[in-house]
């Protein structure tokens, strides 16, 4: 009988050109981001070779990753970051690419503007130089990580070579209790799952959980699919997405939003779609999570204790994990001592975000010798964040309160942890080296935790606040 | 496509990383992205594990003058996760490694090694493992990748089949791997698949 297509297979052969001579299918590029880092070899490579940007009006710059948060006078401080940003405007200059650079009001991390501006929308193939790519797939797109070289076929012909992945099913079912997050939800299907558990695959997210989160908290869960292996994770559109989307400045705008709508509900996984796997979770059975180790699935329940190397498949991975991180097995999560403490990043910085962690901060006082930052995710949250006054209620507590960028997550910028810092972060990575110091310590969480560890200097159980 | 750019044998001695869920910050922390140009990545990998702070050089594979001059690198699982960084394998590539053998390794370093015309390739968990001790305890032995026949064959005509996806065997092979030309020639296609997407003329009627 004849079974229903996913998502992810109607995008794709929609999306399809050709396929080519190696077997890999030739796939249209609806929208390309791009941002200083990954770029600059790209635009070089296109001008020796000849080539033009094929669709100079499907592609959108910013900066971000290398931007300071702090002081943004011109020229930047560091002379790499004034190099690296001056070519992506030379660059966007040449090729005629619109750009939202460090003085526009919609300049931020490339994964917050592209939906907050409606240029994301369902049934859209993206591409962007930047794994978290996978962000916009909370909008029902395919969205994709891809490197500088690919980063160079896109602008010459708006087309990837792209190999077909299979489609994961991950229902996660019930409710989540309070002081539960998107990013508690994540990080327990990357703990089960594994980091490269995804391999292959792309992850389509769904159950009542995923159906009542609102956009960005889709969002968050679908920016860490890469750390679960994951390139692909989406969420089929709704009437939350559509609501989302509606009078956004790229959105399509009267009778024309009311065609897309129609365009945008096609494109869901049919009700008898055939997955190539399907995991259920309880949603229910989720705990605020905080990493232990040196990647993203190296979590525990804040209620846990750590686990012991031998009961994981990789013994070796484990220990390697304490080595650096310098905890012992069977210590609780919950108490351990932190020096900084960092609101951001593509997972987790938007409003609802600092929101989360504003009422945890509201009326109390960041702990004495803790630094505490929060880097609004865009030009446009931090406009609206100060709106409704949570600049205030951060720099109240002892916060700072910082302009939009990458910062912390990644350090390439004057954010970083100094020597073994250990730092509460509601960033996607804890990587060792990853924010800036090679002996720096990341215990990745949600904002809210993020928050109340600052204000404790160590591991707290938000539920504590929320009672 | 020219003959050059086709990649069908890539040989010489190795060393090994040890070790599963090697990202691409242990590879090349990101500090070395804010260089403009690819240029310089052949000094940089596995840059924090190989110096201290003060520049000296630790203990690393990397470092040790016995494996100087390798060219296959061998690894363990899924080698290269994280960041879509192609300052990662560009670094591995221009450092000399011009092919990784391991159990798995990333999608999007995958892709990127395909991209430079970097093989990589995998093999079972025991397969490496032997692969590794000889490599160190011999490394002076001689690895061939041969990606027509599937096999690497090393030290006293021993041999053994490896896996690679068949889509990047092919571009590799055939010299399709830098793959602008081949998209670009199908320009005229793009277009007639672009103006039949809604989104592309803003859903008008």
């Amino acid at each position: 009988m004849a079974k229903g297509r996913t998502l992810y297979d109607k995008i794709w052969d929609s999306h399809t050109v050709e396929v080519l001579s190696t077997g890999q299918t030739q796939l249209f590029v609806g929208l390309h981001l791009i941002h200083e880092i990954t770029t600059a070899p790209a635009f070089d490579m296109l001008r020796e070779r000849g080539f033009d940007v094929a669709f100079p009006e499907r592609t959108f710059a910013t900066v971000d990753h290398i931007v300071p948060t702090d002081v943004r006078t011109r020229p930047f401080l560091d002379s790499q970051a004034e190099e690296l940003t001056q070519m992506l405007e030379k660059n966007v200059g040449e090729f005629g690419i619109d750009f939202f650079g460090l003085e526009s009001d919609k300049q931020g991390i490339v994964h917050v503007i592209g939906p907050q501006l409606g240029l994301t929308q369902p049934g859209m193939t993206l591409a962007c130089g930047d794994s978290h790519t996978s962000t916009h797939g909370a909008f029902g797109a395919l969205a994709f990580g891809i490197g500088t070289s690919q980063v160079r076929d896109v602008l010459a012909t708006q087309t990837l070579a792209m190999d077909r992945l299979k489609v994961r099913r991950i229902n996660i079912n019930g409710s989540l209790a309070q002081g539960v997050y998107a990013k508690d939800v994540i990080l327990n299907i990357i703990r089960r799952l594994g980091v490269s558990g995804g391999k292959g695959f792309a992850y389509e997210y769904g159950g009542t959980v995923i159906d009542k989160m609102n956009m960005e908290e889709r969002m968050t869960v679908c920016n860490m699919s890469i750390e679960g292996g994951a390139l692909v994770g989406y969420v089929n559109p709704d009437a939350t997405t559509f609501q989302f989307l509606q009078g956004r400045e790229y959105a399509p705008k009267g009778a024309d939003f009311e065609r897309a709508v129609g365009y945008w509900k096609s494109v869901a996984s049919d009700g008898d779609a055939a997955f190539d796997d399907v995991v259920n979770m309880n949603g229910a059975e989720i705990e605020p999570t905080v990493t232990w180790g040196i990647n993203p699935g190296q979590a525990v329940g804040v209620s846990e204790k750590l686990p012991r190397p031998e009961e994981f498949a990789d013994p070796d991975g484990a220990k390697k994990a304490y080595e650096h991180m310098g905890w012992k097995p069977g210590a609780p999560i919950l108490g351990t001592p932190i020096n900084v403490a960092f609101v951001g990043s593509c997972t987790n910085s938007r409003l609802s975000d600092l929101r989360a962690a504003a009422q945890i901060a509201q009326g109390r006082k960041v702990h004495s010798g803790i630094r505490a930052l929060v880097v609004p995710g865009s030009a446009e949250v931090k406009a609206l964040a100060e709106k409704e006054g949570l600049d205030k209620i951060f720099l109240a507590a002892g916060f700072e309160w910082r302009a939009a960028g990458c910062s912390m997550c990644l350090a390439m910028n004057p954010d970083k942890l100094q020597g073994r810092e250990v730092c509460a972060s509601s960033s996607n990575r804890n990587f060792i080296g990853r924010q800036g110091s090679p002996g720096g310590r990341t215990l990745l969480m949600s904002p809210a935790m993020v928050a109340a560890a600052a204000l404790n200097g160590k591991v707290v159980d938000v539920r504590e606040y929320l009672r | 496509m020219s003959n050059d750019s086709k990649i069908i044998r890539v040989a010489g001695t190795a060393l090994s990383v040890k070790g599963n869920d090697i990202d691409t910050d242990r590879i090349i922390p990101a500090r070395y992205l804010k260089e403009a140009t690819f240029a310089r990545m052949g000094e940089y990998p596995f840059f924090d594990e190989r110096f201290d702070a003060a520049g000296k050089p630790k203990p690393h594979p990397f470092n040790d003058p016995k494996y100087q001059g390798a060219a296959i690198l061998l690894v363990n699982k899924n080698f290269g996760c994280g960041s879509s960084r192609e300052h990662a394998p560009q670094a591995l590539y221009r450092f000399g490694i011009h092919a990784i053998v391991g159990e798995s390794f990333a999608a999007i370093f995958a892709g990127n090694c395909v991209m430079l015309g970097m093989s990589a390739v995998t093999v079972g968990e025991r397969e490496i493992e032997a692969l590794m001790r000889l490599a160190e305890s011999q490394p002076k032995t001689i690895f061939a990748l041969d990606l027509a026949a599937k096999t690497l064959t090393y030290g006293e005509g021993k041999s053994l089949s490896i896996a690679i996806p068949e889509s990047s065997r092919k571009a590799l092979t055939e010299g399709s791997w830098d793959s602008t030309a081949m998209l670009h020639a199908n320009l005229g296609k793009v277009k007639t698949v672009a103006v039949r997407l809604p989104y592309m003329t803003g859903f008008k009627g």
